[in-house]
């Protein structure tokens, strides 16, 4: 089972002229099994929901809740948070220097199982979901994200995904700077995740593209901090030949 | 093997260099009388905490016979204390004439030379390790140690240092034409220790050096690494590995002279900083002469605060006297914990202690690579682990 409730979420972020509201009252429910897809404008406070699911410093929650299976998300730590069963692939993946892919991976899920994987099926699982993400096996020598290029950062986040199998993933414009066949091999992984029994996936983005390969239950449109339309892949369809300007003024809709 | 005073003197009269006016490298002389006693305001000296040195500066006795060393001599390599004629034949071997008190005075008043001889066209396979271990900080030395790699030789030489003393010491490497030199000092002294040291190498027409600080433990440590280059084609590599705790003064100095044309120098020092009063030094000199047409050198100096009340200093210094060069550059750093390398970590399951330990391994992992040598490298690890497991993994033991 694996149900992510948000309910309406309110976040801050520190600026100069002190905090300022991104999230505005978010409400959200991923049912077991379900993939919504978020869609939104710059700006609109997409990627602000995402790091405040998986707890990043920078950002206060003020206001709300969200519950992974009934249990209270906010009150965790990052890592708590990860070993609950979230999972954030992030659009800009940062680097580790001196850390090898294969520590890297080992050590996650090492740390996510609550015990060492088992060598043998460790290096066979890690071949493969290399190997299906199109990276070299030599990948595994490098340092994390260091010197990786774009999309071999973001299949290297899905290379996680697979490995660590979390309950939700939340996916922050992963298809963001990707050419056509790395988007495809990316969906692919996005898919195959999305195949294994009750995982949910949040999909944020910017661009309607990726939902012609990762075919979403729910789309939601984005708007200055909290969902202003929801509907089916219709919705998507819609803003892929209107924009979103409907929903930025509304007067001229 | 023996050296003769003629082969030091032919080396002291190559083509005079042109005199660079400047206060990092000031003129000189074997003459301690040249040579003031510091009294910490000089730019040289102005980071050392003199009153801590036990006047290893000044005037303390430099009794050598109170630094016990032994030794490993592998097939192909000699190593022995010579003293008389043959010790001070030796003296000023790399090329090189003193430019502080302690120098000065470790060449004039230090009867022995320990000389490490590898001969011409020799390979020593195993590293060649000479252990000094000191059992009393209240007793002063000073030792002079020349490390020969003859032409076409490879070596590698490792110096350890632990225990408790008060020490000077002024290493000269001679690497011959064609010759690849490893000089390795690890610095893991206990905590009252004293070590102030200076290593001079001359590196030859197309010879690689590598010279490697590793300063763990001690009161204060400080070492100035310098190269200067007989010929062209020569490249120094100079590596540096240092973790202070609470209290501590770790001060690495380098030089890097470059009196010839199309030399090499690369300097990366990295260092971890952990505790009240910890404070590392790193001054990183560069000098490109008139004569150092095609040259290249970078050096780079990483600091990574662990904790509060630390203090880093790094500071790169590049001369430039001729613009005819490959390149030149430098980089210097000292941060924090990097919040978004800590997050990504954690939110892979990591806790935040983990990822602290993972963060800090592969800042120093790169380096202890390319210190090359096998047997070091596990010892340096564990060493890390060790310097963690005071602070930042506290809590998880």
């Amino acid at each position: 089972m694996s149900k992510l409730v948000i309910t309406d979420l309110h976040v801050t972020v520190d600026t100069e002229d002190g905090p300022k509201e991104i999230l505005k009252g978010v409400t959200l429910t991923i049912d077991d099994g379900e993939t919504h897809a978020i869609m939104g404008p710059n700006g609109s406070g997409k990627s602000t929901l995402a790091y405040s699911i998986a707890g990043h410093p920078k950002y206060t929650i003020t206001g709300g809740s969200v519950t992974l299976d009934g249990q209270d998300v906010l009150s965790l730590s990052v890592d708590e948070r990860a070993r609950a069963g979230l999972f954030l692939a992030m659009q800009y993946p940062v680097e580790v220097p001196g850390v090898s892919v294969s520590n890297f991976l080992r050590t996650a899920k090492t740390a996510i199982d609550g015990e060492a994987p088992k060598l043998r099926t460790w290096v066979k699982d890690v071949n493969a979901a290399l190997e299906q993400l199109n990276l070299d096996p030599t990948f595994g020598t490098r340092n994390v994200n260091e010197g990786f290029s774009g999309g071999e950062k973001k299949r290297h986040e899905i290379a996680q995904l697979e490995l660590l199998d979390p309950k939700v993933a939340v996916l922050d414009e992963t298809d963001s700077g990707l050419d056509i066949d790395a988007l495809k091999i990316v969906s692919e992984g996005v898919n195959r995740f999305r195949a294994r029994e009750g995982k949910g996936v949040l999909l944020i983005t910017h661009y309607t593209r990726i939902l012609r390969y990762i075919e979403p239950d729910h789309v939601h449109v984005f708007v200055d901090g909290k969902v202003a339309a929801s509907g089916g892949k219709e919705l998507a369809d819609q803003l892929e030949a209107e924009g979103y300007d409907r929903y930025l003024n509304p007067a001229s809709a | 093997m023996t050296v003769t005073t003629d082969s030091v003197r032919s080396a002291l009269e190559q083509a005079p260099l042109d005199k660079v006016e400047s206060h990092l490298h000031p003129a000189g002389s074997y003459d301690v009388a040249d040579h003031v006693v510091p009294t910490g305001r000089e730019e040289i000296w102005r980071f050392t905490p003199l009153k801590r040195l036990r006047g290893l500066h000044a005037d303390a006795p430099l009794d050598w016979r109170n630094t016990r060393a032994t030794w490993n001599a592998p097939e192909g390599a000699t190593v022995g204390v010579v003293t008389g004629d043959e010790a001070t034949a030796l003296r000023g071997v790399s090329g090189w004439a003193p430019n502080t008190r302690f120098t000065a005075r470790i060449l004039a008043e230090v009867p022995a030379t320990l000389l490490v001889d590898v001969p011409a066209d020799t390979e020593v396979s195993e590293p060649i390790v000479i252990d000094v271990d000191g059992t009393d900080a209240d007793v002063t030395s000073g030792a002079h140690v020349v490390l020969r790699f003859g032409t076409h030789s490879k070596a590698v030489v490792v110096l350890n240092h632990t225990g408790s003393a008060a020490v000077s010491a002024v290493v000269e490497v001679v690497v011959a034409d064609g010759a690849d030199a490893s000089v390795v000092s690890i610095q893991d002294w206990a905590d009252d220790a004293v070590h102030l040291s200076h290593h001079q190498a001359r590196v030859g027409r197309d010879a690689s050096y590598k010279h490697a600080a590793i300063s763990f433990g001690g009161d204060v440590v400080r070492m100035d690494a310098n190269v200067t280059y007989d010929g062209p084609g020569g490249s120094a590599e100079l590596l540096g590995l240092y973790f202070a705790d609470a209290g501590q003064h770790i001060e690495h100095r380098i030089f890097a002279d470059h009196t010839a044309p199309r030399t090499k120098s690369h300097a990366v020092y990295k260092g971890a900083l952990q505790g009240e009063k910890a404070h590392t030094v790193w001054v990183g000199n560069v000098l490109i002469r008139k004569v150092a047409e095609g040259i290249e050198t970078y050096e780079e100096n990483r600091n990574l605060v662990l904790t509060d009340g630390c203090q880093a200093d790094s500071i790169p210094n590049l001369e430039i006297e001729t613009g005819e060069i490959e390149g030149a550059g430098h980089a210097s750093a000292t941060a924090r914990f990097d919040d978004e390398q800590l997050f990504y970590l954690q939110s892979r399951g990591v806790s935040e202690k983990e990822a602290q330990r993972l963060v800090v391994h592969g800042f120093f992992n790169d380096l202890i690579r390319k210190v090359g040598v096998p047997s070091i490298e596990a010892r340096l690890l564990a060493t890390v682990e060790a310097e963690l497991a005071k602070n930042v993994l506290k809590e998880l033991s």
